[in-house]
């Protein structure tokens, strides 16, 4: 546990940005009173919405709906988007009102220009280059080779035989699957440890997972400690639908943004205050946005916390096989193997859609330690379940060894490669990024082109990089990043010609 | 000598122990009961026969057929660069194509009477997360939706576990072939008043489960002014719809809403699935279909927890898009139900049991009330358990469907092939034959 006091940055002007920085902070964990914690958030979202409202290029954030058939014509044109809706139509829940804010967050709008204006290099090279989706397109050729020789067969199996998909099958996967989902999880650790197929519930994607967790430990109101900056989807898949909070736990740059147990403590003891039970911990290794790994200290001590305050860890290891430095990884569950400590409070989160560039397809792994909630979970997974047809074909490719193998080693490659020559070209630029083992994206420091040091100059400076050097990234305050200037660059949707062209849009704004 | 302090152990959330899953109700300790001792007509021939699964096998050829005769359906549609967006693509707006697909397949299954624009079909991994995720938008926890009896025991979990969402149910009986009144929606509505909940919505099964029936237009038309009279929402889970027996049999709420000029229909979601119609609950596709422009945003978002697999997706697209496929297909198995429930119907008859009578879905409604000592749920559920452990059939008794008279039990006979339902009907027979030479007398 690394115990650093306030450190400055350097020079004068961090000086100041530390006198926004400190009160910030204090307003973030709750010690700047009630007034000056309701205020300022309140100011910012004010100022981010009046921001927003008038750099967003239209109206409407819905996409209409195209042709309606002339009897619906009528419905349509009442665009019902508040609860009261004309007529006295029947309102929704507040949490289906909740939804509607979170479309305007940068995040989702970059996201959206994107699809509406996209990069390509021939067809449309002015478009909107998409930095802002941690997809893994870089491996798609050998996966799409694989599927091309063996899919048909993977499927429907040598006799075409549908009734072995198409009847109702475990909802929580088969064990075929689980099986070998556990070897896969354990090679992309480099078999550091072994995963036990009976531990795992399959759901649809990693985010169902998150939810069916925080579900299954937590009631609504109760509350999880995230470190902060952490990926905006986290907040709709912990939040949403349980009415469980999120408190943020701070790590800063002069830690190299990694976990400390005081930081931890002090969260905690804000959520005592604030009458918020916190049930467990959640954090992600390899980390997003920054892509850093837990060391086995960090790990211990996060175990320690979790025992003293007899709390749960969630651990979402779904970047494990996408680490591409000289560090190694460590999952939680070796931590677990080598110590005695309570496995009833440490469950993992992982997916096929980043080691496996499969987002499409729709597999998520609840592992857990804990009897209890394997048995909850694996009755939830009805809501969440993996298309049958799907399990089979990765059934067997999981079970190609030597695909599997060659896959795993030449996605590492080319990951490195990417993100070395990625981080150079942003270096020519003099923009440092954070170094990352891991994960499909940089962490760049661009405060010093803020023009305020602060959240609205930091949207400023993205809106800039949208709109001028028409490139979507995703700012740190859409990750709670509490210092300004912070930004996630994924790298994997590009070719590596495209580092050029980025480069020069973004030498575009930094020398204007 | 070190002294153990007792760690208390870390506590889990009420929702991940509470029991609303049901699954300790006598619906699921039959299948308890298959699973140890499944029938198999040759290697296990004096086993459990599964009546209480509600899946449609009988029409497996006809896709298997279609799968064979099309090949780059199992593979990859449009070859090599159609799989690169398809593995990425996680798009919680669904495939285009696929959305044009469902949306079409649901207008010929409503012989046409009735479009559907794919821009309001919201794409959820099955039936069963449709309901649920309805169910978080229309409702609040501690509110309540109004279901008619019988209805499905998952709901009991569907609808209520995740969401704090309570069923208050609406009373149906046999004195008028348990069809729902006005009366009965308002009893329920007053029920749940004087409990102090708020009614957000009423979910109807058409055609209904467990009654194996079509709701009648004009109970539809009563339907739909009771909520607009008490301004709630409507969900109509239409997921038997291309099981009833004639394609004329059925209405669709969409109809209704039609004639009606579409008056009032924003409140009115319909739910989807190809599970039953199609045969392949294992693919998990199901869909909300909303008339409420803000539910079908919502919905859509909110579907990120449970979307169905592109390559599913692609898949089926181009199969539900073959129209001289899909017309055919949909022909047959109508066909092909029918004559599975005339099977049924006749063999139970044959045996002095008598049936409601049924026009759609994979399951009958029989009536074995005669055979109560008392007219109790309790007597209901011996009789149950003495069909499962000496007639050897899991077949669902009517009190795990909340309904309101003991001794009926849903029968489901689209799950096996010809032979095995003969099997089970000589079985009832041989059951009632039995009681019969007995005197009648057993104490149930």
């Amino acid at each position: 546990m690394t115990q650093t006091e306030e450190t400055t940055t350097g020079g004068g002007g961090a000086k100041t940005a530390m006198r926004v920085i400190v009160p910030l902070q204090g307003v973030v964990q709750g010690r700047g009173g009630l007034v000056l914690g309701s205020i300022i958030p309140c100011a910012l979202f004010y100022f981010l919405q009046f921001y927003l409202k008038r750099h967003r290029s239209e109206p409407d954030p819905e996409p209409a709906p195209t042709d309606p058939p002339a009897g619906l014509h009528r419905v349509q044109s009442r665009l019902v988007l508040s609860p009261r809706g004309l007529g006295g139509a029947a309102h929704v829940s507040g949490r289906a009102n909740s939804v509607a804010r979170q479309a305007d967050t940068p995040y989702y709008v970059g996201l959206k220009r994107v699809s509406e204006d996209p990069y390509d290099v021939e067809s449309s090279p002015d478009g909107v280059i998409q930095l802002g989706l941690a997809e893994n397109k870089l491996s798609l050729d050998l996966v799409q080779k694989w599927l091309a020789a063996n899919a048909r067969e993977s499927i429907l199996g040598r006799d075409l035989s549908i009734s072995g998909i198409a009847t109702y099958q475990p909802l929580d996967g088969l064990m075929e699957l689980k099986v070998a989902v556990a070897g896969f999880m354990s090679q992309v650790m480099e078999k550091t440890v072994s995963f036990n197929p009976s531990q795992i519930v399959l759901t649809a994607g990693a985010t169902p997972a998150i939810e069916m967790l925080s579900f299954c430990l937590a009631d609504a109101g109760n509350a999880f400690l995230v470190p902060s900056p952490y990926y905006p989807d986290l907040d709709r898949d912990v939040k949403w639908r349980t009415g469980v909070e999120i408190i943020p736990v701070p790590c800063r740059s002069a830690d190299n943004f990694s976990l400390s147990t005081t930081a931890l403590d002090r969260a905690f003891n804000q959520a005592k205050k604030r009458g918020l039970k916190v049930r467990g911990v959640i954090i992600s290794n390899p980390s997003n946005p920054v892509g850093n790994l837990f060391n086995r200290e960090t790990l211990y001590n996060l175990l320690d916390f979790a025992r003293e305050k007899n709390i749960h860890i969630i651990s979402n290891e779904i970047l494990a096989g996408s680490t591409h430095g000289s560090e190694e990884f460590i999952s939680v569950a070796e931590i677990i193997d080598s110590e005695d400590f309570d496995r009833n409070r440490v469950h993992i989160v992982y997916g096929l859609s980043k080691d496996l560039s499969l987002p499409g397809f729709r597999v998520g792994v609840v592992y857990t330690f804990n009897e209890n909630v394997l048995v909850a979970a694996k009755k939830l997974a009805r809501f969440s379940s993996v298309s049958a047809p799907t399990q089979r074909l990765l059934i067997s490719m999981l079970s190609d060894a030597n695909f599997i193998q060659n896959f795993i080693k030449t996605n590492r490659e080319r990951l490195r490669r990417m993100y070395i020559e990625f981080v150079d070209g942003l270096k020519q630029l003099g923009i440092d990024c954070m170094k990352s083992s891991g994960g499909f994206y940089c962490w760049a420091d661009m405060s010093r082109l803020l023009r305020s040091y602060s959240e609205e100059g930091e949207l400023e400076l993205w809106d800039k990089l949208l709109n001028v050097a028409k490139i979507n990234v995703t700012p740190g305050s859409s990750c709670h990043c509490i210092e300004p200037g912070w930004f996630r660059l994924c790298f994997t949707t590009l070719e590596k010609n495209d580092i050029p062209i980025v480069i020069e849009r973004i030498r575009k704004v930094t020398e204007s | 000598m070190t002294i153990e302090v007792e760690q208390p152990s870390v506590e889990l959330s009420k929702i991940a122990v509470s029991e609303t899953h049901g699954e300790h109700s006598p619906y699921f300790a039959g299948w308890k009961a298959y699973d140890e001792d499944p029938y198999h007509e040759s290697s296990n021939p004096s086993g459990v026969i599964q009546m209480g699964l509600a899946e449609n096998q009988v029409s497996f050829d006809l896709l298997e057929e279609y799968l064979e005769h099309h090949p780059q359906e199992a593979s990859w549609g449009k070859g090599a660069s159609g799989f690169r967006e398809n593995a990425l693509f996680q798009d919680y707006h669904g495939l285009q194509s696929f959305r044009n697909a469902m949306a079409s397949f649901m207008g010929q299954v409503r012989g046409e009477r009735a479009k559907f624009n794919p821009d309001r079909v919201v794409l959820t991994a099955g039936a069963t997360a449709a309901n649920e995720l309805l169910t978080f938008i229309l409702a609040n926890p501690g509110d309540a939706l109004l279901v008619p009896t019988p209805y499905y025991p998952g709901f009991d979990r569907d609808l209520r576990w995740r969401t704090g969402v309570n069923i208050v149910p609406v009373h149906c009986d046999s004195s008028n072939n348990f069809q729902v009144t006005p009366k009965a929606l308002d009893a329920a509505y007053s029920r749940a008043e004087a409990m102090n909940i708020k009614v957000k919505g009423l979910l109807i099964t058409n055609p209904s489960n467990p009654l194996g029936a079509t709701i009648q237009r004009s109970v539809l038309g009563d339907i739909l002014d009771f909520v607009t009279r008490k301004n709630i929402h409507l969900v109509s889970d239409e997921i038997y719809s291309g099981s009833a027996f004639s394609s004329t049999e059925f209405v669709s709420i969409a109809e209704v809403l039609e004639s009606r000029d579409y008056k009032d229909s924003e409140r009115v979601h319909i739910v989807y699935s190809l599970s039953k119609d199609l045969g392949l609950p294992g693919f998990r596709v199901g869909t909300i279909y909303s008339y409420n422009d803000k539910v079908v945003t919502t919905a859509r978002r909110m579907s990120s927890f449970t979307l169905i697999s592109s390559q599913t997706q692609q898949l089926l697209a181009s199969m539900l898009s073959d129209k001289s496929f899909t017309q055919n297909y949909i022909k047959t198995n109508r066909e092909r139900l029918k004559k599975r429930y005339q099977a049924i119907i006749g063999g139970l008859r044959n045996a002095g049991i008598d049936c409601l009578e049924g026009n759609a879905g994979l399951f009958c409604w029989m009536n074995l009330s005669q055979l109560l000592e008392k007219p109790t749920r309790e007597c209901e559920l011996d009789l149950w358990n003495t069909i499962l452990q000496e007639v050897k059939l899991n077949i669902s008794p009517g009190s795990s469907c909340h309904c309101s008279e003991p001794g009926w039990f849903r029968v489901c006979f689209a799950n096996m092939s010809e032979q095995t339902l003969e099997v089970a009907l000589t079985r009832i027979h041989q059951f009632m034959e039995g009681r019969k030479t007995n005197g009648g007398n057993l104490n149930f």
